[in-house]
């Protein structure tokens, strides 16, 4: 089992005529994702990377029934491609652009709030089932099917935790980026409901960071409400405060969102703390074993 | 991105927000000319982009022509140090000369974005740091979320104003002076707007003392004039290098370990790593999705211009990124330039292959790393033996 995306997913990729959009969308249908269309203003009619292009999402969606949405598209772009696939009814959106103006994300989170469609990003590397379903730029042959769920704030960090999952034999259910903005779709409370819920996943990774206060809003959740095992690493802890490290969202402002509130909260809520990134693979193996 | 107070002002003055008559001087000359200008006392603010300014000495007074110029020779060219400045301070090259003003009352008045949405906060502390007010005495600020379609409304001003403590003569100027601001910060695509103090004279009228405005970086593509608006004097010389090197996200750091790293979560986790080690990271940098290697090249040229650096760690996990342009980037540095410092490599992820091929058939000499753990150690360990050999 895994969560939001599987082998049946049946995937739109807008911005697909660019460039990223076309690698990507090259390794994604490698990895065996179901690809069913592309959609770029004025493009449409041809084909790219062996799927039709569209002119309109609401198009692709009526001629494919693509159900998922990647958007590479340009970042002053980006919102409205986001806007769209949710106007046309695509009930889950996979956003990787990064550098989205805030204003546009004030935007956007508003309109999508009482709507259905679920937003992944922006800001992302996107998400991947192992085995079934990979929709954006995590590298798959890191990736192996198992039963740990893994979300993070970043990218790499991300591919990182995998990594050391799968070298010591732990395969994943599903890994995903909620993304590195300040202004982000799904967070990391949607996602350990998620897993929670999941009967194909045994026990949860987070990777957090600086910035912001959704790892303590994750805390508070797993306290209340989790019970599977949920173990977690903050990246940060040597940035000096008041400097953006990269990630929109990666700054300490005030004694605000410092990686040692976070990791505090984390230890307060029964969460395994990876102290070193390093450390990720074996804190997950002995959540695994205490279990 | 951050401005001057005077461009600040400039631009709140735009949005008819009342602020203090006031002149921008580069002399002493100027100085002097300005005050007789402005006509009676002044007050004399060194223009940098840090808060603390007046505990630092960075604003004085002045009665006469002759004061001022005085006072503005002993400020400008000299580096202004506050809590908020670098150690060494930041450079004075203009001086704000305003008409003094003696508030009856000192507010604050600020929009940010919080919970993805505008906030507007106002106190009745103001002069002061929002954040200690809020630390200590949370119930004088007053907020009001404004959905962004609904856009500032009169109920929003409302709550402020009688949030407050307003005379009702000042109801009108102050409601708007607030939808002046929040407009500013939408159309401008701020991601701070401060007015503190928002000062209430002696004659009854709202004056906006003090302002600091911030910008959304990824907003600048589409906000030109502010763009413009830009004193690079005012940042870290390396940090403008790597701007202009095509590096977006650089950090120069107090240690000597430089870091390339791809993805800005793996950028800081490799510093803590290094401090677990028991390194210092030089820097933070996020190369970003590298297409060319050009800016591979340039990284290493940023690098090897800091003269801090003792050792450069490589940490790639390609994603976006490609591990086999990375390489073919770290292969024509060593070609371009004398890197006279060891460099331990550690390369995962998408086509790594590759890259593997092109870093062995080059015959650079690099230090690989299997894994985190390997590369942290490796790096730490190379400092202390250069050392050695030194």
């Amino acid at each position: 089992m895994s969560v939001l995306v599987d082998a049946d997913s049946r995937v739109l990729v807008q911005g697909i005529t660019g460039r990223e959009g076309g690698f990507h969308t090259r390794l994604c249908i490698d990895y065996g994702t179901r690809v069913v269309a592309g959609m770029t203003p004025g493009k449409g009619g041809t084909t790219a990377e062996g799927v039709p292009v569209f002119n309109t999402v609401v198009e692709a969606v009526r001629e494919t029934g693509a159900d998922v949405s990647l958007i590479f598209v340009p970042a002053p772009f980006a919102a409205d491609a986001i806007l769209e696939a949710s106007d046309a009814g695509v009930p889950l959106v996979v956003c990787i652009t990064e550098g989205i103006p805030v204003r546009d994300m004030v935007t956007v989170h508003h309109y999508l709030a009482g709507r259905k469609t679920r937003l992944i990003g922006p800001n992302c590397p996107g998400i991947i089932s192992p085995g079934k379903c990979k929709m954006g730029i995590i590298p798959g042959d890191v990736c192996r099917e198992g039963r740990v769920g893994v979300v993070s704030r970043s990218g790499t960090l991300l591919y990182e935790a995998i990594d050391q999952l799968s070298r010591r034999g732990i395969g994943q259910s599903t890994c995903f980026g909620i993304g590195g903005d300040p202004i982000v779709g799904m967070s990391f409370v949607d996602a350990l409901e998620l897993f929670e819920q999941d009967t194909g996943t045994d026990a949860v990774f987070v990777i957090g960071e600086i910035g912001g206060t959704a790892e303590q809003e994750a805390a508070r959740y797993i306290k209340s409400r989790m019970s599977k095992p949920v173990a977690a690493f903050v990246a940060g802890s040597t940035a000096p405060p008041g400097r953006r490290m990269g990630h929109a969202g990666a700054i300490v402002t005030g004694s605000q969102g410092t990686a040692q509130e976070k990791v505090a909260a984390f230890s307060a809520a029964g969460v395994a703390i990876a102290r070193s990134p390093a450390e990720i693979g074996v804190v997950v193996e002995g959540l695994l074993k205490h279990r | 991105m951050r401005i001057h107070e005077y461009q600040a002002k400039k631009l709140l003055s735009d949005f008819g927000i009342p602020v203090p008559p006031g002149e921008v001087i580069a002399t002493p000359e100027e100085a002097a000319a300005a005050t007789g200008r402005l006509g009676g006392r002044v007050a004399l603010k060194a223009q940098v982009h840090a808060g603390g300014r007046g505990k630092g000495g960075g604003i004085r007074l002045a009665a006469t022509p002759e004061e001022a110029a005085a006072i503005a020779s002993q400020l400008l060219g000299r580096r202004l140090v506050t809590h908020q400045t670098p150690p060494e301070g930041l450079p004075v090259n203009t001086i704000l000369v305003e008409e003094e003003t003696i508030p009856q009352r000192e507010l604050y008045l600020g929009v940010v974005i919080a919970s993805a949405c505008p906030v507007m906060m106002a106190s009745e502390s103001g002069g002061m740091d929002i954040e200690e007010v809020a630390a200590h005495r949370p119930e004088k600020i007053v907020s009001v979320h404004i959905d962004p379609s609904l856009g500032f409304q009169p109920f929003h001003a409302r709550k402020l104003i009688y949030g407050l403590n307003l005379e009702p003569p000042l109801h009108r100027p102050a409601t708007q002076l607030m939808g002046g601001l929040y407009r500013l910060f939408q159309e401008r695509d701020c991601s701070l707007a401060e007015i503190n103090p928002l000062a209430v004279t002696n004659d009854g009228r709202l004056l906006a003392l003090d302002a600091k405005l911030n910008f959304d970086d990824n907003a600048l593509f589409r906000q030109t004039e502010v763009a413009a608006l830009r004193d690079e004097a005012q940042e870290n010389a390396l940090e403008v290098k790597a701007q202009d090197w095509g590096i977006k996200n650089y950090v120069k750091l107090q240690g000597n370990i430089g870091c390339v790293v791809n993805g800005a979560g793996l950028a800081m986790a490799t510093m803590d790593l290094i401090q677990l080690a028991g390194g210092e990271p030089a820097n933070f940098l996020d190369i970003g999705t590298v297409n060319n290697t050009e800016r591979v090249v340039n990284a290493f040229r940023l690098l090897t211009g800091d003269p801090e650096v003792k050792a450069i760690l490589i940490n790639i996990f390609g994603g976006m990124a490609r591990v086999d342009v990375i390489a073919t980037g770290i292969v024509e540095a060593a070609k371009e330039m004398d890197i006279p410092v060891p460099v331990v490599v550690r390369l995962e992820g998408t086509n790594l292959e590759e890259g593997r091929r092109i870093l062995a058939q080059s015959g650079v000499k690099v230090i690989h790393a299997t894994d985190l753990s390997d590369a942290a150690r490796k790096v730490v360990s190379s400092i202390a033996i250069s050392r050695g050999s030194a």
